[in-house]
């Protein structure tokens, strides 16, 4: 007879199975419209994404690899190993017990918090400041900061503007110019003014100023945007070398990144570490590849954690600007 | 601290200012101060206590306003020493030293459009902006297509976590890593060598150089590139699929008629940026391999204008190159959200 409204697609949802955890390798249940993929294609699928991925990781596991090896292995293996054959810590035990690489080492860790934290700071004020509509000036304010978007000023007035300034050989010179970002503190502003507003006017009426909300309210609710926006900066700082290229003169003072241009692009050997080297017990080349493992290791062990936030700080920011 | 408990009109304004951001425009909220709806916004409050009400709020944007009045506005007027034959040696102070050069008005913009090298870094330029326009644009489409039509959860996750990772490496990291591939000592020639073939270096070869540089490029970004597109596909009702699904519609009709357009404005907006920056091709990156493959290959505008103003210190000219740079790329935005607008896409910002 007449079947009155259930269509095929209706009612006949495919059973429950949330009874039983499933793994989170295994594929979810196919919805009922969905065709079965064919094995061609999802051999296609896995190919392409598999390959992908080696071509990222490939890379990293020869620098990797070839950093913990003795220079008898990489002798045998004429340069850099795919396969490691021995495992040595001699070249991180080199780079870290004094010496330029330390030093860099520790120059950079110190720009990357101070800058990170400062940052933060001021960008986190700022994305509250503007991010209660209404409030006197915030538009005018706003608009200041947003046009920077357009327009940047240009290396050379910038260069002599931070010379006038003093400063030049100042660690200062690394942060405070690119201590803002104008497009941070957006996506800031854009989640904070998610937050509930019966939340912080219910605060307010209980007594609360703008920095009690802030610090108790906003900045609790916001855990998420604040940790990736904290490693957008502490990864600018951590990778910057420009800046230190133009503005540091003293070699000491030099951060790991140019460093990294010293050593393992010009070829040169480290400061202080060449009677190792030059005795045979070390190779050059796992210097090398040491020096970068220090550089990329902070950023591959922090920015997975943060990963699964990444979408939300990335949408908040591009859908409200 | 102000303790006051004036309303912030919320209901006046914030009404006004989500039509605004549904219409796409960038500088958040909305149309002026006065423009909410007669009837719900309370009586004008008077500037005085308005301040006061908001005077803590005020504070907390003075640090970063600072900064960009300093770091971001007044360099912009530093941009007079390209009118000028700056001298840095006239004072001790860099201001003192501008205020007292010479005025010779066009005569830097003369030499630049005169001087070969100028209009070879251009070429340059636009070279390395088609090349990467035509090969680098469409691979975080495709990928996060890919990547979208994954089910299984924890292999999307790893997946993610792996292709998002170069983009958070150094340029130095990323120039260092092609090195120790394609380089003389790389991997790869190695393996050569090793096997009686010759070995080669592609880092230091300026006729492949605009690839590598676009492949580098393609590594680092490409899988962060993929996350704008993710979110927009993740907002797609999975009823439109269903529907069509029972409509008749394939895999690859499902894709064409509901995943691509849902994607267009995404792809719209970032074109429309990508555009507006077509100047800006990869400064560190060129920078760092400027040595190796020599400059003829990899002078682009803003190498350009680091040799002859950090380099040479001829900073007049330099600051006239970077300024001839700065004033045609504020016109490629504009006219780049100026054609979004008219093919109907949303742009960066509107009027």
């Amino acid at each position: 007879m007449t079947t009155v409204l259930g269509t095929p697609a209706g009612p006949q949802r495919p059973p429950d199975r949330a009874t039983r955890k499933p793994s989170p390798w295994a594929a979810p249940p196919r919805p009922v419209w969905e065709e079965e993929p064919s094995r061609a294609g999802q051999a296609g699928k896995g190919l392409v994404l598999g390959l992908a991925c080696l071509g990222i990781l490939f890379p990293l596991w020869i620098v990797v690899v070839t950093s913990l090896q003795t220079k008898r292995t990489i002798d045998e293996a004429g340069g850099l190993v795919v396969i490691p054959k021995s495992i040595t810590f001699v070249a991180y035990q080199e780079l870290l017990t004094g010496g330029q690489v330390q030093r860099a080492t520790l120059v950079s860790i110190g720009v990357t918090v101070v800058g990170t934290l400062f940052s933060m700071a001021v960008s986190v004020l700022s994305a509250y400041g503007l991010s209660r509509s209404g409030s006197l000036g915030h538009r005018w304010i706003l608009m200041t900061l947003l046009a920077t978007m357009f327009f940047g000023a240009g290396l050379i007035p910038t260069y002599l503007l931070v010379q006038a300034l003093g400063l030049t050989d100042t660690y200062l010179a690394l942060i405070l110019p690119s201590a803002v970002s104008v497009f941070n503190i957006l996506v800031l502003r854009a989640f904070f003014m998610n937050i509930s507003q019966e939340l912080i006017d219910s605060a307010r009426i209980d007594g609360a100023g703008d920095w009690r909300i802030l610090f108790r309210i906003v900045m609790p609710l916001s855990r998420a945007v604040i940790a990736v926006i904290a490693l957008f900066y502490a990864v600018g700082y951590w990778s910057a070398w420009f800046n230190a290229s133009i503005y540091l003169t003293d070699q000491d003072m030099m951060p790991l990144q140019n460093v990294m241009i010293q050593l393992v692009q010009k070829q040169e050997r480290p400061v202080g570490l060449s009677a190792q080297i030059n005795t045979g017990q070390l190779s050059p080349l796992a210097i090398q590849m040491a020096v970068m493992v220090l550089a990329l290791l902070p950023v591959a062990v922090l920015s997975p954690f943060v990963q699964k936030h990444f979408k939300k700080g990335m949408l908040t920011g591009a859908v409200k600007g | 601290m102000s303790h006051s408990t004036v309303p912030r009109d919320t209901t006046g304004t914030r009404t006004p200012e989500k039509q605004a951001a549904g219409s796409g425009d960038t500088a958040g909220p909305g149309k002026g101060e006065g423009s909410g709806t007669p009837g719900t916004t309370p009586g004008k409050l008077s500037l005085r206590l308005r301040f006061r009400r908001d005077r803590t709020l005020i504070l907390m944007t003075v640090p970063a306003l600072v900064l960009i009045l300093v770091f971001n506005y007044i360099p912009i007027l530093g941009n007079v020493v390209a009118f000028q034959d700056y001298d840095p040696y006239l004072s001790e102070n860099g201001f003192v030293a501008i205020l007292e050069s010479p005025w010779i008005g066009f005569e830097q913009f003369e030499r630049i459009f005169a001087d070969s090298a100028f209009w070879h870094a251009v070429q340059n330029t636009f070279v390395l902006f088609f090349l990467q326009l035509v090969l680098y644009f469409p691979i975080p489409i495709l990928l996060a297509l890919l990547i979208n039509s994954v089910v299984r959860p924890r292999v999307r996750a790893v997946a993610q976590a792996i292709m998002y990772l170069p983009h958070f490496f150094s340029w130095v990291l990323v120039v260092t890593v092609f090195m120790q591939i394609f380089g003389g000592a790389g991997i790869i020639a190695q393996t050569l060598r090793r096997h009686g073939y010759e070995g080669f270096d592609l880092m230091t070869d300026p006729e492949i150089f605009k690839y590598l540089v676009t492949a580098e490029t393609v590594w680092k970004d490409a899988g962060w590139g993929i996350i704008v597109f993710l979110a927009a596909l993740s907002a797609v009702s999975n009823d439109l699929y269903e529907a069509a699904a029972m409509d008749g519609a394939g895999r690859w009709r499902r894709m064409w008629h509901i995943t691509l357009p849902a994607l267009r404005p995404v792809i719209a907006l970032l074109l429309v940026l990508r555009v507006g920056d077509a100047l800006t091709v990869g400064f560190e990156q060129l920078l760092l391999q400027r040595q190796a493959v020599g400059v003829d290959a990899s002078e682009v505008l803003d190498t350009y204008v680091w040799w002859n103003g950090i380099r040479n210190q001829d900073f007049s000219y330099a600051a006239a190159a970077g300024l001839i740079k700065g004033v045609v790329g504020l016109g490629l935005v504009l006219t780049a959200n100026k054609v979004a607008h008219l093919m109907g896409e949303q742009g960066v910002y509107k009027k």
